[in-house]
């Protein structure tokens, strides 16, 4: 197979204290400059995933036990999470995990830290970021524990962006969150893959909305890609909805169904 | 009247004396989030290098000199060698893996300096001067002036820069700190290298009002609740918690005293503790947990 220039996650296990096995040979692709949607139900293995690219599996316990995930062709296993945010791979933790009794404005600083920026340029990036989220701009000395929801998504995703990222694991903007709020929360998104040609692998539960966005989706269940397309293709198949919202036995009717061998 | 303010005085200096040892705690709480017993071990090792040295006849600044650099690299090692393996296991084994490393640094530094009691003497006269009517010991002063320096010291460290806020930041969600790139065994080393430079300066301090020996290592007794009063996160609770308990401690002594017939500052300390604990769990300045309902 050809290795991608960006992001190739091939046919990967991931184990959780040397028992659990969480994902059963997940592969996928993001390509620069696209969003890309993760899909599934709770325990599907979306989150799984992302911290297995993000190298953040270890300090809960899990380890990649087959298969490889390479950014730019250098494959990552030894890399320590910090070397991946150095490399442009950052990742926005599921519920808003903001340093609570730090201000807001240093809780986005703490994300410029990984690249030694001058006083300069951690002050300039820290404009671009009030630019995208002007609410922050206000309410930049309050202490982030004291925020609401949709703030609080706000400094994680800014935070994030400060470490200057080329691709964006997101897990579960959404939850949580006033329909308005994850409205505004996705535009954002958009606007920050076409402005600034970011690329986002967003895990979500809300299909229909996070397909509204996205260029590619793969839908995940029991650890596996159950079904994976354009996100045009996804949006308009029935079976898609189903995994969600279970009108029907879940994956029984998947169009390509898949055989759960015994482990 | 006087008396009375000169006991109080008295009292708050002597206190100053323990956030010294509080302050090397929340260091090391607030961004690991593990209670160090062997802080106590550190001031006594700090001390008997700082006077083995002296008694060699190394000059004054020279052997602080030696001595930071062996406490800075001591905190370190216990980081890199005994916790490091230990990450994300529950907190009471790192408690404990602390109290064995206390044991081992107390037996190695007699080992290797000796058990005898030294004095140690920092060229700090002390006599007592009058400040408004009221005695006051000029030791205890320089100490305070000391303590009262690192406490500016550490909090303009922790509130203004890069090292600062990071390592607040560990502290509040170490998993979010990773996910961004913040090195969290790099910090630690820091913050390890920073506890042995305030073990230094406690073990200076308390060696030359105390004499150096084993007993030292028994103020971290005295240190708890200093931090359950003042919070185990916050390095301005742990001057006030000091404070408390030095003034709270001499008055008792004075005015309980007679009453309860004598020895009332070995325990008073602990039973405001408890109050506290009852009261105010977090302590006056710690941080309460922020939760959202």
């Amino acid at each position: 197979m050809t290795t991608s220039q960006f992001l190739e996650v091939d046919n990967i296990e991931v184990l959780y204290s040397q028992a659990i096995l969480a994902l059963r040979g997940i592969s996928l692709r993001v390509e620069k400059g696209s969003i890309v949607a993760l899909l599934g139900a709770n325990g599907a293995g979306k989150t799984t995933t992302l911290k297995a690219i993000s190298n953040l599996l270890a300090s809960e316990r899990g380890h990649l036990s087959r298969g490889t995930i390479t950014w730019h062709g250098e494959v990552t296993r030894k890399l320590d999470p910090a070397d991946l945010v150095a490399r442009g791979v950052v990742q926005v933790l599921e519920g808003r995990h903001v340093f609570p009794q730090l201000t807001v404005e240093e809780n986005l600083l703490s994300g410029g830290f990984v690249r030694r920026p001058s006083r300069r340029a951690l002050a300039d990036d820290l404009e671009r970021i009030y630019s995208w989220f002007p609410r922050l701009k206000q309410r930049s000395g309050v202490r982030c524990g004291l925020t609401s929801g949709g703030e609080q998504q706000m400094v994680v995703i800014g935070r994030a962006m400060m470490t200057r990222p080329t691709l964006v694991l997101l897990d579960e903007p959404s939850m949580g969150l006033a329909p308005i709020i994850v409205e505004e929360i996705f535009r954002i998104i958009r606007d920050l893959n076409r402005n600034e040609g970011i690329s986002f692998l967003l895990a979500e539960q809300n299909a229909h909305l996070v397909l509204q966005f996205a260029d590619h989706g793969y839908v995940l269940e029991n650890g596996r890609v159950a079904a994976s397309g354009s996100a045009a293709e996804l949006a308009g198949r029935d079976d898609v909805a189903e995994f969600y919202l279970g009108t029907a036995a879940a994956g029984a009717s998947t169009a390509e169904p898949i055989q759960t061998p015994g482990i | 009247m006087s008396f009375f303010v000169e006991t109080l005085v008295g009292g708050l200096l002597a206190g100053v004396m323990y956030s010294l040892v509080a302050i090397g705690f929340v260091l090391v709480f607030k961004a690991s989030g593990v209670f160090n017993f062997a802080q106590g071990s550190m001031v006594l090792c700090a001390a008997l290098t700082f006077v083995t040295l002296r008694d060699k006849g190394l000059d004054f600044w020279l052997a602080a000199l030696i001595t930071l650099s062996v406490m800075v690299a001591l905190g370190i090692a216990v980081e890199r060698v005994v916790l490091r393996p230990l990450v994300n296991r529950p907190q009471i084994t790192l408690f404990m893996a602390t109290l064995g490393v206390s044991f081992v640094i107390e037996g190695v530094a007699q080992i290797v300096m000796g058990a005898s009691v030294h004095e140690l003497d920092l060229g700090i006269v002390d006599t007592p001067i009058e400040i408004g009517g009221v005695q006051v010991s000029q030791f205890d002063l320089a100490a305070a002036g000391t303590a009262g320096i690192l406490v500016v010291a550490l909090s303009i460290f922790f509130n203004k820069t890069r090292v600062g806020i990071a390592l607040r930041a560990i502290a509040d969600d170490p998993q979010a700190a990773l996910s961004i790139g913040i090195r969290l065994q790099t910090l630690w080393q820091i913050v390890w290298g920073v506890a042995g430079f305030v073990s230094l300066i406690a073990g200076l301090l308390w060696g030359a009002r105390q004499g150096v020996q084993f007993a030292l290592t028994l103020v971290v007794l005295k240190a708890l609740p200093v931090l359950i009063i003042g919070g185990f996160t916050s390095i301005a609770g742990a001057i006030i918690g000091g404070l408390i308990v030095g003034a709270g401690d001499s008055v008792a002594e004075i005015y309980l005293g007679s009453l309860l017939g004598g020895s009332v500052s070995t325990w008073f300390a602990y039973v405001l503790a408890v109050a506290f604990l009852l009261v105010r769990p977090a302590g006056l300045f710690g941080e309460a947990p922020i939760e959202r309902i």
